[in-house]
């Protein structure tokens, strides 16, 4: 006779943290109380619904350890969330700003103290404003929607220091991510939307009817949210500065143009780079981010403070300060931004040099090309043209032929051991899948991934259920997303 | 094939004329299907103004949030609050116990700028909506 365990290690091991806490079971011990003891906080001020968890060192560590094993990172598999960037982190980066001199400053330092890590901003202030072809920079905002709406104040300061009251309207594509409208909106602006014309560029005749005096500026995300070259760029920014608007860039896509095309060159005058994007910094659990605002000379004055600053002393040396530029729109934050992802982009431009950088925005196109070459035909593609870093295709052939929705494929991927792409987005693509390899991928995991989608779309004429039950070797399998949103659950409750 | 009997936008909503001047809003099963789950509905209060093509609230689902437009104007009477509670009501009913507002008309001859359900037909068989 064979018995079983009563317990099963998977009910075990997918205990919550308050689940696992016993009375009186501790993760450390005191040594003998030396001092006078002190009376707490009176009893009126104490609360006995918000327990905390009673667990020993032991317990603690593999709670977190079995978490991170639940999780799916860039470090376990491939990760081709379209817009994301989800590129490999380097661990050197890592270890930079791990040095204490980079973790253990303090923002209330003594500039002099601090003069490295000032030199540190400062020269990445002239890294980011080389690489976009700009005059200057911010390192303040600390995401890249807070990058857009520091753009957004500087072009509403731009025009009423010139006494221009009304320029209200910003115009933004029909394709931009949604921080756009919602940074010009809070700006205190109008957003109109422009339509995409057949080949996914910014449609020019719309544009022409939406400008006039009270054009503030248009939102352009360079190559658009499509992962296409709006071709019609030099046109649109005839257009936009011809009625006296501001250009601002939409750094989200800068992982295709890094090293290769400057935005200043092609006319913006604002743009914001999502440096845990196009550089490096993990950013898949929603942070911390840093979103620098470069400005050319036009709106150069307005950046958000502080901007590091250099001088010489009498003798030479090299003096490091915070200072304000002469308009600026002021503060963004407390202080002056994300300093750790700050040291992350300066570690990995440094490496990489001036080569390495070119070859960063290279290989990412080549290989979002390559699947794109890869896949026609198995999946539609709404916009069939040369992608720049990331490709969208359509699951709208799929869910005609065999009710097989953009969802079910992406949920099918999970089983193949691949993060699902960005769905639904942009949304003038119906059944959209968004693929962004990133350039640190190899042939060997991008041919893995094609062959995978091309079973998947096989599977979808043979036995749709297989992707409608997706996924299927997962501790969770299909959520119900709907009742997830409607009755959220998100907390332990006693 | 949608219901002969109201009249159509061209972003999705549908609006029938009740007794009295009063019209039932709501959301096209194309929405609906397009949507996906919905999840979240922003709707205006009792009393607000309407005007055509006017926004007037948000439908939130599992993909996106989208846009409502008023396809006539007037004066919100009565606003489902069923809906409102367990939004998968306009999943299941889309023109029927999902409709979303009941409005107090302006202006009849603004059904006039409408489509009717033949139109609205043609236009979801066009593939340019």
């Amino acid at each position: 006779m064979t018995s079983t365990p009563k317990h099963d290690l998977e009910s075990l091991n997918r205990r919550l943290l308050m689940e696992r806490s016993v009375p009186g079971r501790v993760g450390y011990t005191l040594p003998p109380l030396d001092v006078p003891e002190q009376e707490g906080p009176p009893a009126e001020m104490l609360r006995d619904d918000l327990p905390m968890p009673e667990v020993s060192e032991g317990e603690i560590v593999r709670y977190f350890s079995q978490m991170s094993q639940a999780n799916f990172s860039i470090d376990h598999n491939f990760y081709p969330l379209g817009s994301c960037t989800m590129k490999y982190n380097p661990k050197l980066d890592d270890e930079m700003a791990s040095m204490p001199g980079m973790s253990e400053v303090h923002p209330r330092q003594q500039e002099a103290g601090v003069q490295g890590a000032l030199k540190l901003m400062y020269q990445l202030q002239g890294y980011l404003a080389e690489m976009t072809g700009m005059a200057g920079a911010s390192l303040a905002p600390m995401a890249g929607a807070e990058g857009e709406l520091a753009g957004m104040l500087m072009t509403r300061a731009y025009h009423l220091a010139n006494g221009d009251t009304g320029r209200k309207k910003v115009l933004i594509p029909d394709s931009a991510h949604g921080t756009n409208p919602a940074s010009a909106a809070m700006a205190g602006f109008d957003v109109v939307p422009i339509p995409s014309d057949e080949e996914g560029n910014t449609d020019l005749a719309a544009l022409q009817a939406a400008v006039g005096d009270d054009l503030a500026g248009f939102m352009l995300t360079q190559p658009s949210t499509l992962g296409l070259f709006d071709t019609n760029i030099l046109e649109v920014m005839r257009v936009v500065r011809g009625a006296g608007g501001i250009v601002y860039g939409d750094g989200a896509n800068l992982n295709a143009l890094i090293g290769l095309v400057k935005l200043g060159d092609l006319g913006f005058d604002v743009v914001h780079s999502n440096l845990h994007k196009t550089f490096t910094q993990p950013h898949g659990g929603g942070g911390p981010g840093a979103g620098p605002v470069i400005a050319g000379e036009r709106l150069k004055p307005f950046l958000p403070a502080p901007v590091v600053e250099m001088s010489r002393g009498p003798d030479g040396t090299e003096r490091y300060t915070l200072g304000a530029p002469p308009q600026s729109i002021g503060k963004m934050g407390a202080f002056h931004g994300n300093f750790g992802a700050l040291v992350r982009a300066y570690s990995y431009i440094r490496t990489l040099g001036d080569e390495g950088i070119r070859s960063v925005s290279r290989d990412a196109i080549i290989n979002a090309n390559y699947i794109l070459s890869q896949l026609r035909g198995y999946y539609d593609l709404p916009y069939d043209r040369h992608c720049m870093h990331e490709v969208v295709f359509s699951a709208r052939n799929l869910k005609r032929a065999h009710g097989v929705s953009a969802l079910d494929v992406a949920k099918r991927l999970i089983d193949y051991g691949v993060h699902p792409p960005t769905m639904y987005f942009p949304l003038i693509v119906e059944e959209a899948l968004m693929i962004e390899p990133t350039e640190t991928e190899s042939k060997e995991t991008l041919d893995y991934f094609i062959d995978v989608m091309k079973t998947i779309a096989q599977e979808a004429a043979e036995s749709p259920d297989l992707l409608h039950d997706a996924p299927h070797d997962t501790p969770n399998t299909r959520l119900d997303e709907a009742a997830a949103a409607r009755r959220p659950n998100l907390r332990w409750r006693p | 094939m949608n219901p002969s009997d109201l009249k159509y936008t061209k972003e999705h909503e549908w609006v029938r004329v009740e007794s009295g001047g009063v019209c039932t809003v709501g959301i096209t099963a194309f929405a609906v299907e397009s949507l996906g789950d919905i999840v979240y509905l922003e709707l205006p209060g009792v009393g607000e103004k309407l005007i055509q093509e006017g926004q007037f609230g948000e439908v939130e689902s599992v993909k996106a949030v989208s846009e409502l437009y008023s396809p006539i104007s007037g004066k919100v009477a009565e606003v489902n609050q069923g809906v409102v509670d367990t939004p998968e009501v306009v999943n299941e009913s889309p023109y029927g116990d999902g409709w979303l507002l009941k409005v107090e008309m302006d202006d009849a001859s603004e059904m006039d700028n409408l489509m009717t359900a033949d139109e609205y037909d043609r236009l979801l068989a066009s593939d340019t909506h």
